[in-house]
């Protein structure tokens, strides 16, 4: 279930203590369907970042940070649930299939 | 007086934005799962998030979170066991405060923040909350309600609404799912009269964070119960999991409000505050239950209108009942 | 160089209540059952009157007593609580738990029969039927030793190479309120230094960088405990707690020599206690206050000539089975005595690991037995051992038919 070589006994920490975050494992492969977002639209409202469960909207801040230029779906964790899509005042999420 | 309005801060989504997570992605919770937003939520609403202590029961946040070798969490964290959470969060309560005072702590204590979900909360972790509770350990329980035993395959549980179908009280021909009404835990851990109570939706994001401030602020045990819309055991599709949860509060049957333990006050918040001054814009419980497979039965293969109109009385009769407690009346 | 020490009248619970008072640990749960009581209570009294920093936690049940500690314990600090009977069955679950969080907390237990019918008086059942969690066991047999190994169990379980949690176990009403002359150290201090001012959290590598194993807030890279392993790991972790467990043998004795160096007192060498057992041809291999009785009737029948010997197993966990192997090894007769219950098996747990231990022998003892005694605070007084050791007598001349196991003082 690691998904990693697996290591002996006197190879890992005692105590049971995990030792890899789970940013390494990309749980994007999980879903059918991907969200697009039209940056036209977008108000950069953040209503998809806040009630995205994945933590998987990414806000890039304009140069002098003091507020959102632009957001981004992190396609390594997203698992497709369509959440944004849905929440989104200004309908500029589109969830489309997944084609790989 | 403890509260939301005694909460100096606006919080706004680009400040909460700014915050680092301290619960990554690569979790392995079900799409569209609402128990990672409420941990979200919980983490960045906290004053200093850095000085924290994560306690969490057995259940679908813990193990989902916490795969070996595999961490979701950047701050200290402990999971025991199902029953245990408040118990050992009051070790470790008790730790600090012991370490501050021999000298080998510095500086201020850490906030100790508990995960419980309903079913190590309800039941079987009911006595080890009211014994940490009653002991007064300042410590923020956030109870993540997802309405059932979900991480062992959606059991009924006393968290469990009325007529809901689970895996252990069925849509039957006889009994149309569980008979019995939701415990009242909100309620119950009022009753303790020296904890601060509110009930938070992670769709009204804004009104949780203040919570979750107002409980940090408190000089006390807090307890947060908070509504988690779970796809897999309620039966809808993922993308609707903040639609049911907002619905969850319109219809009153997840209405927000807060006790103050030093006032011993009632007060309705945010979206409920509206709805109890806008009695028109409460929506029917019909609303809500259609969305949801586990009360499919309701509807197909027939309506049944008096199980339906049995749930709409008893809500709001509840509802009735908070608003006298509020001063509404 | 021996401390001073001063006499006070203690019985077992006040005795270990005596040695937290010196050792002073960060936090103690508190619930109360029946012969561990005392314990709490006094303790609160020093609790109560400021003459410790402990943090009391009066729990609401002995599973939320337990619980705590494990918060505590991974929060860095020095955890001690104390129970007894159905207390400590109620804990079963998570004491598996705290020995996987590699947690040195410190139980006493003073050893109570277990329900049903509900009986509070002595035997071992409570203890033995833990004896899988992975706890250091010790069975102690008087108030003295019960005050000087709740201080040496704090330096055995903080032991950077085990990072075990520890059991100092005390026959109820017979240890725990049986008062005598306890030697207590006159200055806290003494004991301050020997088990550390607090205690010492140890440090692993994790990711890359150096951090404390405990919920530190201020480690760099945070601490995870309690995860969900698969069937890919779970092994591997059982695997280290094991090695762990092999350590301990070795720091038991140590400790005992350390504290020997500090107080004048030793058991044996902190596994066993033998009595006479070196040219014995009959040993009687026994936990507990009983002990004492044993020793007290063994003595006039070596006036008589008779070679018996004692042998008190003080280590329970882990197994002290090199020592046994080494005392026991040529005996004549071998007679075990268990103060536990034993349904559906051939003999009570002392019997079957000592057995163990000796089938690998090339000289084993010629007779082994068992006799099962004490259930439920049974009486086993000197005239009852007298009948036991002559029965013994006359398995070593061949005058008796053999057996496996009896049971003594039941009505039968």
């Amino acid at each position: 279930m690691s998904g990693a070589e697996l290591r002996k006994w006197n190879e890992v920490p005692i105590a049971g203590v995990p030792w890899k975050f789970s940013t390494e494992y990309k749980t994007g492969d999980w879903r059918s369907e991907r969200p697009v977002i039209d940056h036209g639209k977008c108000t950069k409202c953040l209503f998809c970042y806040i009630y995205c469960p994945e933590m998987a909207i990414k806000v890039h801040w304009t140069s002098d940070g003091s507020k959102p230029e632009k957001v981004e779906v992190d396609y390594n964790f997203c698992k497709g649930c369509g959440i944004c899509a849905n929440v989104c005042p200004v309908k500029a999420i589109n969830m489309e299939l997944e084609r790989r | 007086m403890v509260g939301v309005n005694e909460v100096k801060w606006t919080p706004t989504l680009i400040e909460l934005a700014r915050k680092p997570d301290y619960f990554l992605p690569g979790h392995r919770m079900c799409a569209g799962c609402a128990a990672p937003v409420i941990v979200k939520l919980t983490l960045k609403a906290l004053p200093d998030p850095d000085n924290v202590v994560v306690v969490n029961a057995t259940g679908c946040l813990e193990v989902a979170s916490t795969i070996y070798p595999y961490t979701s969490w950047k701050r200290p964290w402990i999971h025991n066991a199902f029953e245990n959470a408040a118990a050992t969060a009051s070790g470790v309560e008790a730790a600090f405060k012991a370490l501050k005072a021999k000298g080998v702590w510095k500086g201020d204590l850490p906030t100790v923040v508990v995960f419980g979900g309903d079913g190590g909360t309800y039941d079987i972790g009911l006595q080890s909350l009211s014994g940490a509770l009653e002991r007064g350990h300042k410590l923020i329980y956030v109870l993540y309600d997802n309405e059932a035993y979900m991480n062992t395959g959606i059991q009924r549980c006393s968290s469990t609404p009325q007529y809901a179908a689970t895996t252990t009280t069925p849509a039957g021909r006889v009994i149309p799912g569980k008979p019995e009404w939701k415990k009242p835990i909100g309620f119950i851990v009022a009753a303790h009269h020296n904890v601060y109570v509110a009930t938070v939706n992670p769709y009204f994001w804004a009104d949780f964070v203040k919570k979750i401030r107002a409980a940090a602020e408190y000089e006390g045990p807090a307890f947060i119960h908070a509504i988690s819309v779970c796809p897999r055991g309620w039966r809808h599709e993922s993308k609707l999991t903040m639609t049911i949860s907002r619905l969850a509060t319109e219809t009153c049957l997840h209405p927000l409000w807060e006790f103050d333990p030093e006032t011993r006050e009632y007060r309705i918040t945010d979206r409920s505050l509206y709805i109890a001054k806008h009695p028109d814009k409460k929506v029917p419980v019909e609303e809500y239950l259609k969305l949801q497979g586990r009360f499919r039965h309701l509807f197909k293969p027939v309506r049944r209108d008096h199980l339906i109109k049995e749930i709409q009385e008893k809500v709001d009769k509840e509802w009735e009942y908070l608003l006298r407690l509020a001063g509404f009346k | 160089m021996v401390a001073e020490q001063v006499e006070m009248l203690l019985n077992g619970d006040f005795a270990v209540a005596w040695a937290w008072k010196h050792v002073e640990p960060d936090v103690v749960a508190a619930f109360p059952i029946t012969p561990q009581t005392l314990i709490v209570e006094k303790f609160s009294e020093f609790v109560a009157n400021g003459e410790v920093r402990t943090q009391f936690v009066s729990v609401e049940s002995e599973h939320s007593a337990i619980s705590a500690m494990v918060g505590a314990a991974a929060a860095g600090a020095r955890a001690a609580t104390a129970t007894a009977a159905n207390g400590l069955q109620l804990m079963h679950e998570i004491l598996y738990i705290v020995s996987s969080m590699r947690l040195p907390v410190m139980l006493g237990v003073a050893n109570r029969a277990v329900s049903g019918p509900i009986n509070i008086h002595c035997d071992h059942t409570d203890a033995m039927g833990q004896r899988d969690a992975g706890w250091i066991m010790i069975f102690t047999e008087d108030a003295q030793e019960a005050y000087d190994t709740t201080i040496q169990a704090f330096k055995i379980a903080e032991n950077p190479e085990i990072l075990l949690p520890i059991m100092v176990n005390l026959d109820g009403f017979l240890i725990s309120h049986t008062a005598m002359n306890v030697k207590v150290f006159k200055d806290p201090k003494v004991v301050k230094d020997f088990v550390g001012e607090t205690r010492p959290v140890p440090k692993i590598k994790l990711m890359g960088e150096e951090v404390e194993l405990s919920l530190n807030p201020r480690n760099p890279i945070p601490v995870t405990f309690g995860p969900f392993a698969y069937y890919d790991y779970y092994f591997e972790f059982k695997r280290q707690q094991i090695e762990a467990m092999k350590k301990v043998p070795d720091v038991v004795e140590r400790v005992n020599d350390e504290y020997y160096e500090i107080s004048g007192r030793k058991y044996g060498n902190g596994r066993v206690v033998p009595w006479n057992v070196d040219d014995a041809d009959i040993v009687a291999v026994v936990m507990g206050s009983a002990a004492g009785t044993m020793r007290y009737v063994a003595r006039k029948y070596r006036e008589r000539g008779v070679k018996i010997g004692i042998l008190r197993v003080r280590m329970f966990r882990p197994f002290p089975w090199r020592d046994l192997q080494e005392l026991l090894r040529g005996k004549e007769v071998v007679a075990v005595f268990d103060r536990t219950q034993d349904q559906g098996v051939m003999g009570g747990p002392l019997f079957l690991e000592t057995l163990a231990a000796l089938h690998y022998l090339d000289d084993r003892p010629r007779n082994v037995v068992n006799y099962v005694f004490g259930l439920g605070g049974r009486d086993f007084p000197p005239e009852l051992v007298e009948k036991v050791f002559d029965e013994l007598i006359r398995i070593k001349d061949g005058k008796e038919k053999p057996f496996v196991k009896k049971y003594v003082g039941v009505r039968e």
